[in-house]
């Protein structure tokens, strides 16, 4: 009775919550700005007008928007498992290599891309994410069979897989003749189409920007995660072990097995971050393409309670806040993009680290302001 | 002086604390002499807990005065209530299990950043508490591996290190077996006889009856009634308590077993470390019996319950359902529900149910495959829902709100949405782990109702539980185990207590 957590209403859980400690994360970066000399409210409104301020910005913005909605998925779904899955970039990654791979293969088949070019693009769609699931899946059993913790076992496996990329652009899959490491460039029907050629059909002109259909695939994504932590057996079985794996063993739920599937699922999510960079932006593999969009996974999916409706509002706002932040720094040369890295530091602090202050704060706001 | 007359050394005023709308205290007011054992009866819910939380310091009463030795005194955190020489045991221990006794009583009053000199003194301190109040415990023993009982005694020791006078004790012996229970009575007196007082919450009448000297009884956050204990008796109590009459004896007509149901033989277990949980178990339960194991808790009776769930694989032996070997396969958990074989686990926070769940997410655990909470290929909330109203008004599962968070019902509403899961898939077995632990005692009724119903209805019922008084109450037969080995058994008309008292010590029929 006396270390009951804090329980709030599930407005306040949900919406209150992350929005005080956003808050309190652009008061922190407001004060940083003014330690610097600048003037904050002037920045916040280069930011959002650089994030949202036109269709070019906005395209961006949905750009990142739509890494850190695939990033910020694999650590959620993880996360409802009772695992801490920090391997995201790693995951990427050899999706990222995955897809390169089957990409490679595509193009030695002319014949096949003649004939059904139509399914080259899926096929390397499912080969990143089975690279990613592949990859995640070795945590996932180490931690099912040999009890090795998944933190520390995805922490090294993205040591691993930025070394195997470096191997493989450089000696097997790697653009011959090119000094940069890097793959040759995917079959046209392999990559992803972008957003401004899809909808000038509809008579939208879009100016060019990297946002592509891989952002359609993210908002599927969300939907298809609730469906599946909420509305599916496995998803029950998930929660279960996430909760309480005794009850879990209890009602029939294999714990091991649950492990493995659920991690297996995370990775093929941070596969999506390949599907966006490589075959929706890049065209081909090349090298830290996943650029620590991984680790603000961990932020996003901590900001969006683990729920889809979160995720993909904190995935908004740290798209806002990386296309913002570079027009900003574009701006205002006082104000580099490290500022984005201090308001993204901060903002996991207070979202993540801090939660419980804010929820006591939240509660005591409510106990003193609310009826009851 | 003597004409002064002693002020109690508590007295609680007109304390009300509201939670919400919810009015968990009203209007409580207490007086416990000096040197007494004061006994606090009341159903889960009643405000027992709320009312010593205040008085410890955890919650601060929204109206009413703490007067300790007759001195007003303002409590606001347990380091006042410590101040004021208030001492509490709670139900759920505060102990760091890996730091040895002494470690642990220190924990908090270390008195200086170096440890050496708090340490010895404390070791002092505990040895002249052992010998005064007759506390066998080795001051160097790690925490996590003494019994619970000792574990219990440590708490004591660390109140009474920190100088209380008053010793609350929340539901002391929900964890004990009935022997470490009369050692603790015997404790609390030796304490009372030093001039301490205690205060002591319970639903368990027996334990009241025993041990206290006066008794209040509280319900719906009220103090309905106060009685000197020799003046009263179980059934007046359990009146007060319920606010109505309660059936204290189970009603339980006499019937003809039927066919073998489950039968096992030479069932032998092994834990991680390689010990022998069980040892050659035999048992049959037949249709339209209930058999009770009668056991002191950890003598294998929850292996046996896990083994004959599916949850724990045996080493040797053979498990036969309806006449059927059951294969390695078949013994698993989900299979033997499919057969029937259902189970109420006997710690439900910890197997029997997710508490972070909602009612009704955990109304369908271990069911959750079944096609009718499906719509589609989806989980049906609303199916879902359905289901867990039904079952929750048939087992007057209170609140009857199937979308509220599992962990804000009571224990015996917990145990209830359990049991009401389990019966209601109609088993043929029911494996039954410690039915009524923490159950206040109109659910006990009703538990124990529907498990004589079942009994009648024809379904086998294996009871486990460590009172001993439930199992004598409830079994058509027992049989005792000690040491993983069954030790003799009994017919229940025939048994009596102090007979399987030495069974459950391990003296066997033939030794006997």
């Amino acid at each position: 009775m006396s270390a009951a957590p804090i329980d709030l209403p599930r407005w306040a859980d949900t919406a209150l919550v992350p929005l005080v400690s956003v808050a309190a994360a652009l008061l922190v970066a407001g004060l940083v700005v003014i330690g610097i000399g600048e003037n904050p409210l002037e920045a916040t409104a280069l930011l959002l007008r650089g994030a949202l301020g036109s269709a070019e910005g906005i395209g961006f913005t949905l750009y990142y928007t739509t890494n850190f909605i695939f990033t910020g998925l694999a650590v959620a779904v993880a996360f409802h498992a009772g695992l801490f899955n920090i391997g995201g970039e790693g995951q990427a990654t050899v999706a990222g290599i995955f897809a390169a791979l089957a990409c490679t293969a595509l193009s030695a088949m002319p014949g096949f891309l003649s004939v059904a070019g139509f399914l080259a693009a899926p096929i390397a769609i499912l080969a990143a994410a089975a690279g990613g699931a592949a990859y995640a899946f070795v945590p996932g059993w180490l931690q099912a069979k040999r009890g090795s913790h998944v933190v520390i076992t995805t922490i090294m496996l993205n040591f691993v897989a930025a070394t195997l990329i470096v191997y493989l652009l450089r000696e097997v899959i790697g653009k011959v003749g090119s000094m940069q490491p890097e793959t040759p460039d995917f079959p046209p029907q392999a990559v992803l189409a972008p957003m401004h050629q899809l909808l000038a059909p509809l008579g939208l002109k879009l100016p060019a920007t990297p946002l592509n259909s891989a952002f359609l695939l993210a908002l599927m994504a969300l939907v298809a995660v609730w469906l599946l932590i909420w509305r599916t057996r496995l998803g029950y079985a998930i929660r279960t072990v996430g909760a309480n794996p005794r009850a879990a063993a209890y009602a029939g739920i294999s714990p091991a097995a649950v492990t493995m599937v659920a991690m297996a699922i995370s990775g093929a999510l941070a596969g999506g971050l390949a599907v966006n960079e490589a075959l929706g932006v890049q065209h081909r593999l090349v090298l830290d393409f996943t650029a620590g969009y991984g680790f603000v996974g961990i932020a996003v999916a901590l900001m969006g309670r683990g729920h889809p409706v979160g995720v993909g509002l904190a995935a908004l706002l740290f798209g806002v806040l990386y296309q913002g932040g570079a027009e900003l720094s574009f701006d205002k040369p006082t104000i580099t993009r490290d500022m984005v890295v201090v308001i993204g530091g901060v903002l996991i602090l207070f979202a993540g680290a801090l939660d419980g202050l804010f929820r006591k704060l939240v509660a005591l706001a409510l106990g003193r302001g609310g009826p009851g | 002086m003597s004409t002064a007359p002693v002020p109690p050394a508590i007295e609680l005023a007109g304390i009300s604390k509201r939670f919400g709308a919810v009015a968990a205290n009203r209007d409580v007011s207490l007086a416990v002499a000096v040197g007494s054992i004061h006994g606090i009866v009341g159903e889960n819910g009643a405000g027992k807990s709320t009312l010593m939380s205040i008085l410890y310091g955890f919650y601060e009463a929204d109206a009413g005065e703490i007067r300790v030795a007759g001195k007003p005194r303002r409590i606001r955190s347990p380091a006042d209530a410590i101040a004021a020489g208030i001492g509490m045991v709670h139900q759920h221990f505060m102990l760091v299990d890996t730091l040895s006794v002494v470690e642990n009583v220190v924990l908090g009053a270390e008195g200086g950043a170096r440890l050496k000199g708090g340490l010895a003194k404390a070791r002092a301190e505990l040895a002249r508490l052992s010998r005064e109040y007759g506390l066998a415990i080795e001051p160097d023993a790690i925490v996590g591996e003494l019994s619970v009982g000792l574990q219990q005694r440590v708490e004591i020791l660390k109140a009474l290190y920190r100088g209380a006078e008053v010793l609350i004790l929340d539901e002391p012996t929900a964890v004990l077996t009935p022997a470490e229970a009369d050692q603790l009575f015997a404790l609390l007196r030796a304490l009372k006889a030093q001039g301490k007082t205690v205060i002591l919450i319970t639903h368990k009448l027996r334990e009241i009856m025993a041990v206290t000297d006066t008794v209040s009884v509280m319900r719906r956050g009220e103090m309905v009634a106060g009685f000197r204990t020799a003046e009263t008796s179980p059934p007046a109590l359990a009146e007060a308590m319920v606010g109505r009459r309660v059936l204290l004896r189970v009603e339980k007509p006499p019937r003809e077993r039927g066919a073998a149901v489950l039968e096992a033989v030479g069932l032998t277990c092994r834990d991680a470390r390689g010990t022998e949980t069980l040892r050659d178990v035999g048992l049959t339960l037949h249709a339209g019996e209930i058999v009770g194991i009668a056991g002191v808790a950890g003598n294998g009776q929850s292996e046996l319950l896990e083994v004959l769930a599916g949850l724990v694989q045996p080493t040797r032996g053979v498990i036969r359902l309806g006449g059927r070997i059951l294969t390695a396969a078949d013994r698993h958990p989900a299979r033997l529900r499919e057969r029937g074989v259902m189970h109420v686990p006997e710690d439900r926070q910890r197997s029997g149910l997710v508490t972070a769940f909602s009612a009704a997410e955990n109304a369908i655990l271990g069911y959750q495959g079944d096609p009718a909470f499906r719509a589609g290929p989806f989980l049906s909330p609303a199916r879902i829902e359905a289901h867990a109203r039904t079952a929750f008004a048939a087992y007057d599962v209170r609140p009857p709100d199937p979308a509220l968070k599992t962990a804000k019902f009571s224990g015996g509403n917990q145990q209830k949405i359990v049991l009401a899961r389990e019966i209601e898939r109609h088993p043929r077995v029911l494996l039954v782990g410690q039915p009524t632990r923490g159950v206040d005692i109109g659910a006990i009724e009703f538990i124990h109702r529907r498990l004589v119903e079942l009994r009648d209805a024809g379904v086998a019922i294996l009871l486990v539980s460590v009172e001993l008084e439930e199992v004598m109450a409830l079994s058509d037969r027992i049989l005792a185990l000690c040491g993983g080995r069954i030790t003799g058994e009994r017919a229940a008309e025939r048994a009596d207590e102090r007979e399987l008292g030495l069974l459950m010590a391990g003296v066997t029929d033939e030794a006997a």
